[in-house]
Order: structure tokens, then sequence, then C-alpha cells
């Protein structure tokens, strides 16, 4: 029977799964706000009370300021522009004084965890150390994917079945005492009979489960994460939040019975003298939360002044039509590692022409490569295809490495395997030091879809489906997928006669965070399958007659051209290529001998962060450097990804000769196009999401990279192929490891939008989902005005006009030099 | 030839003095220091190989430093080179090589990217000292480095909890295996009445003749060294300590805890052969254990969900295969084992990352989902059991929680009566009457003087109990252990005449040691008001050098080779008579335990989670 507590403590899961990390198994890595459950709160609001909740360092430390401050990475006039916008003009000495000279403590202290501390206290007794390690086992053991040997005797069972079944049956038990293993098997017993055991006071469950989930929160947030979304496992498992809290409530009665005695230790509630407390509360503002807000708001603006100056004080051809038809043209991914390679590619041919859009290109569907026993989403995560796209006509054989294999470790043929196994070992070893080279284990972009197989991207029959997937696309359903992006991008006339589409992907070796290098767009796969299937359904005949008649007009010779490109090794390749023109062909070839210097010199300009390149000298010297850095295995940093990330820039030209070292997601939009902002809702609503949520979990992995990241990758273990650890009993570390986010500044997403003030308010007000995140300040949001030199800050629920205060922005004709000049972030440049 | 010999121990010390000094910004110099040391060693090893190939594989032996002598005792470092030091040395060079050149780029930025290549030369150091080591005392030089350079890897990410606290198991099950070799040494002065050196034993007449009159003493020694061995390869029942040890950075873990820490034990299982194969019961027995270990780790390994654990259990599975093999007197396929042990398991661990990439990707294209069985009930009821049993690792933790650290807990309960008040009222007047009587043994009956050095032992015992369980005051804890030193010092002086040479030597190092040790509390005690030994308070954080300066007072007051503490030490067993196994048996838990107080005192104040949290700071479970 269900009590009125026992929904109260179905309400307190649910609640805890909110609060609790997100992150999907290392398979399925996608971006996301860390702190997306304070969302609903503005942003200096909800860091603070995430900080004194959790005990999150949820900014950069006074001291840690103070030193950007010196070193001048925070203007003083912006903070006095700051103070003055904010606090008021009387008080900005005061202020000023506070910020760079006042003293404050700045200790976190958390709110979580008082609680259950008595139980050290009262009984100098170490639960958490005593429980986890066994329950983490045999949790990552249920888990498991395929690291173990012997499989968990009993998955079919949901998790708490499958331990009763297990300790029924077995003549070990998991657990020490007798009164436990009756608890576990006696099924009346809900999760409220074992709290009364242990917490008593049914006032204190809900401190007390917080406590208890909070002392491991990456193994509770991944149950959650699994029990939501079952999918996620490739061999599913039945587990709950729920179940996982029984077995933890379990095992810690089984300890203090085993080392107090049963009926000698009191239920915590009466240990505790205080009264309970709740969880999540809203904490009033300190002077150190304001000095630490003004100092973020004065870095941030320190930066974005630069980039708003640099946009201003462009000259913008207000009445600019196109009217000549471009050389080519290409599209690639919104994404901040493609910035470099676009403007590379528009500065050596001039005549060309590149666009941003979501590097899945409008394609929502799921994708199986032949001989793939399952579909792997190839769109946004938040999308729920209806259409599956398989490979087909390939022969793939996949490289084994025995070195993986599971005989290594059994007994005799391990012994055999050993014996001659080792000596190849201490081989490849050196080769790989020495002479880094693709391996069987190396993950690499490239291999995502083969080349030269086929897809099935269009629809021959509406009896195609499986499992309730439609197999390809329509003629009327490809038709909607290009006008989408064509329109969105504004590239609706003068179409050049060849076109690329080009995804990206990356490549690495020995990183279990592969996933989260991949395009974000095609939840954490290579954009390869959606660039060539949109290439295919825009040469669609049938489907040019369709756009036509939706006023798009493509001339018969334009062809689209899939590709895509590997972020890590700066290597283009090309789908379908036998099926161009004549023309094309010949088009194609000239283009890819100017893609590959510009590929030389993009890597030139990423490597200036490597350690082990030395960025001075040939650049194609230095790419071949990069390449074999993606293949090595003692190379953490294969390549930065997202790190630096600040701007996402939508419109079209807005950034056109600037430098903006790679720190910028480009969405590429016309709003002469798009008068209502049809399209700009879309984009908005895509983008906010995606490039906040990357932004987002780089800056909470900086500023706190050992509790909202992963630490540093070194001493990682994996576990169960879904996480990783520290060690062998560790909690799971989700977040991102400082190796991916130590040269990350952490500022908020800047998002500048090409439109009039009046049309982008109403667009972001028509979603609430949307709007939270500029109102709420997890994204600052500015307009250029089409028409006018101005420039719109989102504040408070309307625009007003920024006048920046730099006003003059360095110009530069050769980027090598700088380029070679420093490792760190550059300034924005004008590009003569 | 012979004096090339030494090269091998100079080419890691000087590596490891130079990276000390070099300056800790500069990444570059530091790392090509490392390799570079480990590259000599590696050539070295290739030319001294060719000339040894060339001249017939002789047994190379050199008495190289006579560091102390007195009558009918001497203390010498003696260095050894045979076919067992050839194979360690070629594989531990070339994975030491390797490793370091891996790590150049992987540590790259790494906060400790220094301390990491200083430990691991130092570590490097420790080996080389073991594999060349002619006699047990200058292997246990070698050894103790070992130790401690285990501590550090392990504790390497010493600002979280779980290294600190699995740094701190390891080094105690070693400690346990430090005192097998203390007392091995101790009875092996006895049963050949001089510093055997290990070309000895391959005199088969000299050792059957000596064993012949002291079975059960041989036997007792031998399974000494079993014990010594086992701990060091993480064998039954002490195997729980491996998979625990892979906290620091995976190169570490590669190199260290895979390959070449762990296969210490079957070396000197295979230095010490000629010793013990004829004592047909020692060899049951070690074949029996590597039997045993090998069943249960390979059963372990299979439900291993870890990628790490996994590796560590097939490692164990292996050596005990080894030990088998060397038991069965297969020298050369135990050494060819073990050089493909450790590349193997080296390897596996640098590219276990990469098991993501790759298992995913194989399950993707050829799972095969299993379909239920219904097997009957007893089936399923073993099948259970042993799933069950192995995740639990056949409760081999527990076991080592329950019967090693739960009796220093209990005697560190019984012997809190000794506070500050009754050291200073009680025992100090009583260490002082004593002292007196020393001076004047004639004054007291025979009789006591039979009994009082073992039971001044025991109270020195009770001291480092008393020192090791103190949660409150650092200073009474530290003071203990000087303290007891005292203790022991007397205790010997009461068996046999005084002997001032004896005393000083034994007691300068570690009264330098313990005042060196209060000079570092004190001056931190200025900088913090808080610290206790209740809980970790990780002030290396801000304290960095002091941390390190306390470190070499811990390792001062434990009697390691680096003050004239660790000669006394061994000399100090040379006035234990063969009779008195309790005597011995008490000083050696002395020393054992005061290393494990003294690393305690230590790592409860400078390392784990920073009691200070303005910095981004790791959950405890972590």
């Amino acid at each position: 029977m269900t009590t009125d507590i026992d929904i109260e403590i179905s309400e307190v899961i649910h609640k805890l799964k909110h609060y609790l990390p997100s992150q999907s198994p290392l398979k399925d890595f996608v971006h996301h706000n860390t702190l997306h459950a304070f969302q609903n709160q503005k942003f200096e609001h909800g860091i603070r009370n995430a900080s004194k909740i959790f005990g999150f360092k949820v900014s950069f430390n006074v001291d840690e300021y103070r030193e950007l401050y010196h070193k001048g990475k925070i203007q003083k006039s912006i903070i006095e522009r700051v103070l003055t916008d904010i606090k008021g003009k009387e008080v900005v000495d005061d202020w000023l004084f506070k910020l760079i000279y006042q003293d404050y403590d700045s200790s976190i202290s958390k709110r979580v965890g008082l609680l259950r501390s008595s139980w050290k206290t009262t009984y100098s007794l170490d639960l958490d150390t005593i429980v986890h390690s066994n329950l983490f086992r045999i949790l990552n053991s249920y888990l498991d994917q395929g690291v173990g040997i012997s499989k968990f005797p009993n998955t079919t069972d949901s998790f708490l079945d499958a331990i009763r079944d297990l300790d029924s049956i077995s003549m070990v038990s998991f657990f020490k005492t007798k009164r436990t293993k009756s608890l576990l098997n006696d099924r009346n017993n809900t999760l409220t009979d074992l709290l009364k055991i242990v917490v008593g006071d049914e006032r204190f469950y809900e401190q007390y489960l917080f406590d208890q989930q909070f002392a491991h929160p990456g193994w509770s947030g991944l149950v959650g994460v699994i029990e939501e979304n079952p999918h996620t496992l490739l061999d599913q498992r039945k587990i709950t939040l729920h179940d996982f809290i029984y077995l933890e409530c379990l095992f810690e009665i089984d300890n203090l019975d085993n080392s107090i005695g049963e009926g000698k230790w009191l239920p915590i509630a009466s240990l505790n003298e205080s009264a309970p407390k709740n969880i999540i509360v809203d904490y009033p503002l300190t002077e150190l939360d304001e000095v630490l807000n003004l100092w973020q708001e004065a870095y941030e603006w320190t930066y974005y002044d630069e980039v708003l100056a640099a946009i201003m004080l462009q000259n913008h051809d207000d009445n600019y039509k196109e009217t000549s038809t471009p050389s080519f043209q290409a599209f690639f991914c919104i994404d901040d590692r493609e910035c470099s390679i676009r403007r590379y590619i528009e500065t050596t041919d001039k005549k060309c022409k590149t666009y941003g859009t979501p590097g899945h290109f409008g394609i929502d569907s799921f994708y199986q490569p032949e001989n793939g026993k399952y579909y792997t989403k190839v769109c946004p995560g938040p999308i729920n295809p209806q259409f599956l796209i398989r490979e087909v006509a390939t022969q793939r054989k996949q490289k084994k490495d025995i070195h993986y294999s599971k005989y290594t470790h059994r007994l005799f043929l391990g012994w055999l395997i050993t014996q001659s196994l080792g000596f190849w070992s201490a081989i490849k070893l050196m080769l790989n030091i020495f002479r880094p080279s693709l391996s069987p284990a190396s993950s690499s972009s490239f291999r995502h879809m083969n080349k030269y197989s086929l897809l099935t991207v269009e629809n021959r029959s509406s009896k195609h489906v499986i499992d309730g997937l439609q197999i390809g696309y329509t003629i009327p359903e490809m038709t909607d997928r290009v006008e989408q992006v064509l329109k969105s991008t504004g590239c609706t006339q003068n179409f050049a006669p060849l076109i690329y589409i080009i995804g990206h992907g990356a490549s690495s070796a020995n990183n279990t965070h592969y996933a989260g290098y991949d395009c974000g767009a095609c939840s954490g796969r290579p954009g390869s399958v959606n660039a060539r299937a949109f290439s295919y359904m825009a040469n669609h005949n049938v489907v040019r007659e369709q756009l036509s008649k939706r006023g798009i007009n493509i001339p018969a010779e334009t062809e689209f051209l899939g590709g895509l490109h590997d972020t890590t090794r700066d290597e283009f390749v090309f789908f379908d290529e036998e099926l161009l023109s004549p023309s094309n062909a010949r088009l194609n070839r000239i283009n890819k001998l100017m893609f590959a210097k510009c590929l030389d010199m993009n890597a030139k300009e990423r490597s200036r962060r490597f350690m082990s390149i030395k960025t001075t000298g040939s650049s194609r010297r230095i790419h071949e450097s990069v390449k074999s850095r993606s293949v090595s295995l003692f190379e953490p940093r294969p390549e930065l990804n997202h790190a630096t990330n600040t701007l996402c820039v939508i419109g079209k030209n807005l950034n056109k000769n600037l430098f903006l070292d790679r720190r910028a997601f480009l969405n590429s939009y016309d709003y002469q196009f798009d008068p209502e902002g049809k399209f700009l809702a879309g984009i908005l609503n895509a983008a906010a999401p995606v490039c906040g949520g990357i932004n987002l979990e780089y800056f909470f992995s900086r500023v706190d990279n050992e509790k909202l990241g992963a630490g540093s990758k070194l001493p990682h273990n994996v576990m169960g192929l879904i996480g990783v650890a520290n060690g062998f009993e560790g909690d799971l570390r989700p977040g991102l490891p400082i190796q991916m986010v130590e040269v990350h500044d952490p500022i908020r997403l800047l998002m500048i939008v090409e439109h009039f003030p009046e049309v982008v308010l109403t667009i972001i007000k028509s979603s609430s989902a949307l709007y939270e995140w500029f109102d709420n300040n997890w994204v600052k949001l500015v307009i250029k005005h089409p028409k006018k030199k101005e420039i719109y800050v989102f504040k408070e629920g309307d625009f007003s006009k920024y006048y920046p205060m730099n006003h003059k922005i360095e110009s530069v004709s050769d980027l090598s030099h700088f380029i070679e000049s420093t490792d760190e972030n550059l300034p924005v440049l004008q590009l003569n | 030839m012979n004096t090339f010999l030494l090269l091998f121990l100079v080419i890691p010390l000087l590596g490891f003095i130079l990276n000390i000094l070099t300056p800790k910004r500069k990444e570059n110099l530091i790392s090509q220091i490392a390799y570079s040391t480990a590259g000599l060693q590696l050539l070295s090893t290739m030319i001294l190989c060719t000339f040894w190939v060339v001249a017939g594989f002789p047994n190379l032996n050199i008495k190289e430093f006579v560091i102390y002598s007195a009558d009918g005792y001497e203390f010498f470092i003696d260095l050894y080179f045979d076919k067992i030091t050839a194979v360690y040395l070629f594989v531990g060079s070339l994975l030491t090589f390797l490793v370091t050149t891996y790590s150049k780029y992987y540590l790259h930025r790494e906060k400790g990217y220094k301390r990491f290549f200083v430990t691991v030369l130092f570590f490097f150091l420790g080996y080389n000292i073991t594999i060349f080591s002619g006699n047990f005392e200058t292997l246990f030089i070698g050894w103790e480095i070992l130790g401690i350079s285990s501590f550090l890897l392990i504790a390497f990410y010493r600002e979280r909890y779980l290294p600190v606290k699995n740094a701190i198991k390891v080094y105690s099950l070693y400690r346990i295996a430090d005192l097998s070799m203390i007392l091995v040494m101790w009875m092996s002065h006895h049963l050949w009445h001089h510093n055997i050196i290990f070309a000895e034993l391959n005199n088969a007449t000299v050792v059957q003749s000596t064993q012949q009159g002291h079975l059960s003493i041989s036997i007792i020694v031998a399974l000494l060294i079993s014990v010594a061995a086992a701990i060091k390869s993480a064998q039954f029942p002490f195997s729980s300590w491996l998979p625990r040890a892979m906290e620091g950075p995976t190169p570490s873990s590669a190199i260290f805890y895979s390959s070449l820490a762990v296969h210490i034990g079957a070396f000197l299982l295979l230095r010490t052969f000629p010793f013990w194969e004829n004592l047909i019961i020692v060899r049951v027995i070690i074949i029996t254990m590597g039997v045993i270990s090998t069943i249960i780790a390979t059963m372990t390994a299979r439900v291993q969900p870890t990628v790490k654990s996994q590796i560590a259990y097939s490692s164990i599975a292996q050596i005990g295969i080894i030990f088998i093999e060397i038991t069965l007197g297969f020298e050369n396929l135990a050494l060819i084992h073990f050089a493909t042990n450790a590349f193997l398991r080296t390897y596996q661990l640098l590219v276990s990352p990469s098991v993501v990439t790759y298992l995913i990707r194989e399950q993707f294209y050829n799972i095969q989902l299993k379909t239920i069985k219904t097997d009957n009930i007893l089936i399923r009821k073993i099948k259970y059991s042993i799933y069950i049993l192995s995740l639990k690792e056949w409760n081999m933790d527990s076991l080592m929680f329950r019967y090693l650290w739960n009796p220093l807990k209990i005697l560190g309960r019984k012997s809190k009566f000794i506070s500050h008040k009754s050291l200073v009222f009680v025992f100090l007047p009583i260490f002082l009457v004593f002292s007196y009587f020393m001076y004047h043994k004639p004054m007291l009956p025979s009789i006591v003087l039979d009994y009082l050095p073992t039971i001044l032992s025991f109270v020195s015992l009770l001291l480092v109990f008393r020192s090791f369980s103190e949660r409150k005051n650092t200073f009474l804890s530290w003071s203990l252990l000087l303290f007891s030193h005292f203790w022991i010092s007397m205790s010997v002086s009461f068996n046999e005449d005084f002997n001032a040479d004896l005393n000083i030597i034994y007691l300068s190092g570690v009264v330098v040691s313990g005042i060196w040790g209060y000079l570092c509390l004190w001056r931190l005690k200025g900088f913090e008001k808080i610290f206790d030994l209740n809980r970790f308070y990780g002030y290396s954080y801000e304290h960095p050098k002091l941390a390190l300066l306390f470190f070499i007072a811990c390792l001062g007051i434990a009697g390691f080779p680096i003050t004239s503490t660790f000669l006394g030490e061994d000399l100090l067993y040379s006035h234990i008579h063969e009779d008195q196994f309790f005597l011995a048996l008490f000083v050696s838990m002395n020393f054992i335990i005061t290393g494990l107080s003294g690393m305690r005192i230590f790592s409860r104040i400078f390392l784990g989670p920073h009691s200070k949290t303005y910095h981004e700071i790791a959950l405890r479970s972590s």
C-alpha cells in the first residue's frame, strides 16, 4: 500500500534526479549546461545557490579575478562602467576598492552533507568509505557493457530483483548481517521502511537522501539518466534511482549493524540536535557574491566590448545585394572549430562563399551502418527521429587487436598469449611512441561511414519501415529539409556550380571522451552521413522541381557534394565525387588543392596551443605533426575541441573580415529573406541550448574542475564502458577533464544576431524555454541593427543601445606573425 | 667488467639527483633527464650484456664498500650480476625508457610534473639496487626505496582522498613484507654466522650443510622470504592491494603496478631459489600459493567491470604461474614469462582508455545478447556464489582489514593509558631508572636480566602502538616514535654489554630526524592553527616545501637508509641472539609500525583534500 510518505519519497527522488548530473554514458556524450537545474533562476542567483547548497565553485575566486585584472585581461574602464551601470555612479570608488583590495574569506561551505556527518561524529564510523566501494562495484557490474568477461549473472531482472535473485540463491551473500539479508528478501519492505531504520524521523528523509546521493553524484546521476532513457545502453538494463538508493540504504544498515551491532545504534535523526533543513533553499546575496558577480561581468564585457566594437567598426553595406555568382559555395557546421577553416578558404579564394548551419544539415534520422546491430542517432539530442538511413553495399572489415581481447585474461590461454604476445607488445609500444599510427583502437571520424558505401536516403516505398522508422525520406520530406537549410542561411539565389556540404568529426586515440569531440548537432557523431544525405536530396531532380515551386531555383548544372572535415587531423574527405559532371569534377580537383593549403594553414593556427609542436615554420610540416598527434596514444589533447568558445554570430557578413580566434559559432542568416523571423526562431531555438550548453559545460568544468569537471584524465579508469572514475573504487566523474578545458576562459556565450530589435524580441518571447536562456542571463544576447550602425544589448526584458568603449581595432595583413607570437588568446583583429 | 656494475647504480642516482635540482617550471629538461637516464641505462645494459655473453655468461660479484665493520660484524654493499639480473635489468630499463618518453607528453601541464619524474627515477634507483644486490642488506636498501616510491606514486594525486587512503593501505602491506625481510636478515645472520652474499647460495654443498643442522630455521627463513615475495607480487592472500594501487597517472600504474614493482616478488624467489630448492615443504607451499593465486585471480579478473582492475588481476594470475615455474626450477621459462607479462600488461594498461572506442564498436557490430538459460538450481547456486565471491575479491581485502588493521587498532586502543602526562611522569622516570641499571647491570637478578630486553622492547612497541592510534595530538604521536627508539636501544643494551658505538650509530639518525620533524611541525603550527590526526588536512597545497621536509623526517625516524639509523638497525640485530625470537619480533614490529605511524602523520597533515575550501577540491568519493 502506498502511503503519503511513500509519495513524498518518490517526489524527493524526482527532485534528486533534477539536481544530479545528467551526463549520458560515454558513447552518447553530449554537452549540456552542468547546472541546468538552476536555469530557472537568474545566472548570478542560480550559481550562488548551487555553490552554497552543493559546495561547487561556480566562478573564479577573488584572487583569480585580481590576477586577471593585473594581467590586463580585465580592463579598468570596463569595471568602472559595470559598476556605474549596476551600482550607480556615486559608489564606484567604494566598490572599486572592494573589488581590488578588500579581503574576503573565499571558503565555500556546503549545505548538503551536514546531517550524514553525524555517523562519523557519533560512532567514529566512516560509513561512506565502507559502503561506496561495494555499492559502486555491484552497480558497475550490473550496468557493465562489456568490460567484464563474466557478465552479471542476471541482467534480465530489474537491478533490485537481480540482486535479490543472486543473494538468495548464492551460498555467499553481498551482506554481512542477517537482518539486511532478510530486509532485502522481504519484498514488502519499502524504501520508507529502510529510511525509518536509518533515519528515523521522516522530516529528515529529504535531507538524508540528498546528503547520501550527493556523496557520489556521478553514479547516482548516471542511474537517473539510464532510468529516464534506457536506450542509451546498447545492452539495456532495468534500473531506477529508487532501486539504487534502496540498495545503498541496505548497505548502510548492514555496515552499521556489523560495526556497532544491531540495536546498538540510533537512527540518525536521533543523533542530530538541529532541526531538519530544506536542502533546496534560496541564499541571500552577500557582499562577496556581489563582488564576484561584478568581477565576472567586467571580465566578460572586457572581451565582449572588443568584439562588439569590431563589429560596429566594420563597413556594412546596408543595401548589399548579391549579384555575382560565387566560384563555389561551401556549407559548414556552426561549430567554433570550423570558424578558422572558413576564414582561410574565404581569404584564399576571394570569390567563394561559405555558410554555417547546424551540422546535421536538417537531417533528422537514425543511421545504421552496415552490419551494425543498432541505430545511431545523427541529429540533435532533443529530436526524436522518425527516419532511418542505412548504409549498404560496403565490405567493412573490422580490424582486431588482441591486446583488447579477453583471452589475455584467461588462465592457460592467457599464459600462452602472454608468453608470445609480450614481445610484440614491447615492439608496438616502441612503434607507438616513436612512430604513431592509426590503430584499431583509435577513434577516427572517417570510420563512421564507409566512403564507398551507398546510403538509403530516398524512401522507395511506404512499406519500408523498420521498428517504426521509415527508411529514407519521401520527395516532399526531402524538399522540406533542403528548403529549410537553404532559406535559413539565406542561400536562395546565385547558386555556384559546385556547393560543398561539409560535416565534421574528430579522430583521437586513447580517448574515453571521443564522443564529445564529434559534431554536437549529430548527437556526438561525425556529420558525414548527414552531409552526404543532404547532398543527395539537393541533387535530386524531383526535389529541385519542388524547390523551384517554393521559390528556390537551383540551376541544373549546380551540384552538391558531401564531405567531412576531420577537425583533429585537418583533413577533408568527399563522397560521391564520381557522380560530378566533368566540369564540376575539374573544379573540384582545383578546389581540393586549395583546400589542402587551407588545411595546412588551419593546422598551423591550431598548433599554437600545442606544446609538442613548434608553430614557426612551414605549415605543411606542422600539419604532419598535427596529424600524428591525433593517433598518438600519449597525447591527452588530440585537439582542444570547443575550448575558448564565447561567441555565437547569427547573421550575414557580420564577421566577414574579422579574426575571432576560433572562438565563435557562426550561423549564416539573412534577415532580408526572413522579415518576420520565422527561420531565426528555428535557429535560436537550436543554437541557444546547443551552443549555450557547450559554453556552460566548459564554463563550469573550468571553474570547478574537481566537482563539476572530471579532474585530470590521466588517472582515469574506464568503468563498464559507460563512464570514467579515478582508480578502482571511485565515483564516476562526469563533466570535462582538465585537459579539455584548461585553456578555456569562463565567459558566458554572447549571441550576436543581425535583425531588428523588435523582431528578435517577439521571437524570443514566443518560447518560454528560449526566453529563459536570455532573460536569466545564462546566454547573453545582442542585436546588430541591420540598417544602422548600432548595437543593442538585451537587458531586463528589453533591448538598449550599446556604446562600445573600444574605438579602434588592430588591423593586420599577415596573420602568421600573430599566430606564432603567443599561445594565449588573441585579440579581435581586422583582416585586410 | 666488475667495476662496470657500479655504473648501473650511479646512472639512476645521478639522474635522480639532477632531476631534484632542476627547477619546477623546466618541463622539458625534467623529462629529458628522466628518459635520458633510462635510455643511458638501457644502452649500458646492452653493452654490458654483449661483453657478458662474449665472456660466457659468468656470474659477477663485487663486494663494493664495507660501510662498517666491528668484530664479527660487517655491513657492506655487495653487487651481483647473473642471468636473472640481466633480464630484470633489460626489461626494467626498456620499460622505464619507453614510459618516461611516453609520459613526457602525457603529463604535460600536470600539476606535479616534476614530482612525477623525480619519483619515477627514485623508483628506478630502488629497482636497480634491488636487482643488482648481492646480499640481503643491499637488497633491503633497494626494497625500502621501492616501498616509499610506490607510496608516493600511488598518492601522486595527493589532494584527493582515495589515492592517499590507498597509498597508505598498500604501504602498510609493504611494511609487512619489510618485516619479513628484516627477520630474514636477522635469522640468516645466525644461520650463516656472517653476512651472507647471494653468490654463496650457488654453492650447493655449503647451503646443504648449513641447512642440515638448522632445518627449522631454514624453513622459517624460506617461508618468510616467500611471504615477502607474495606480498610484493600481490599473491594470495595479499592480492587486493594491486588494483587499489592504480591511482596514479596511467603510465605510472602501467610500468610499476602492472609490470616492474609487481614482479619484484618473483625476483626475490628467483634470487633465493638455491637456498630453498631442497626444502620440499617450502616448495609445496609456494606452488600451492601460486596455484591458488592463479585460480582466484583469474576468477576475480573475469568479473571486473573496470579495465585497470581487470588487467591487475590478470597480471596476478600470470605471476602465480611464474611462481610455480620458479619453484619447479624452470628458471628460463620464468624469466621469459616475466618479461612478456611485464611488456604485455604495460601496453594493455597504457592503451586502456582506448577500450571504450574498441569494445563499443565491437559491441555495436558483433553483439550477441544472451538468452536467459534456466540452469538447474545447483549450477546457478555455484555460478552465483563464485560470481559474488569473485566480485568481493574472495574477501581478501576485508581479510587484510580484519587481521592486520583491526589488531593494530585494538592494541592502539588498549594503549590509550599512555598520555602526555604518563609519558613524563611514568615512562620517563622508569626509563631513567633503567638507564641507571644499564651501567650497573650486576645489581639486577639474572632472571630479570634474561627477560628485561624482551619486556623493554615490548614497552617500546606499546609506545608506537599508542603513537599509531593517536587521533588528536600530533606532537605526542611524533614524540612517542622518537621515544620508543630509546627503549629499543636500551633493550638491546641490556641484552649484551653496553655498546656505545651501536647506540650512537643507531640513535643519532633518529634523534636528528626526530628534532627535524619537530621543527617542521612547529613551523606548520606557526602557519596553521588547527591540525590533528583525526582527518586529512592536505596542507601540502599551501606548504609543499614543508611537506617535503617533514616527509624526509618521517623517512629518517623510520630508519630509512638516509641516516645512520639504517646501519644501526642492522647492527642491532646482530646483538639479538638466535633464541630471542620475541625480542627480534618486537623490535622488528616496532620498526614497521614506526614507519607506518610516521607516514600516517605525514598523510593526515599534508595529504588528502585540503581543509581550506577557497579552491577546487574533489569530492571524497572521487
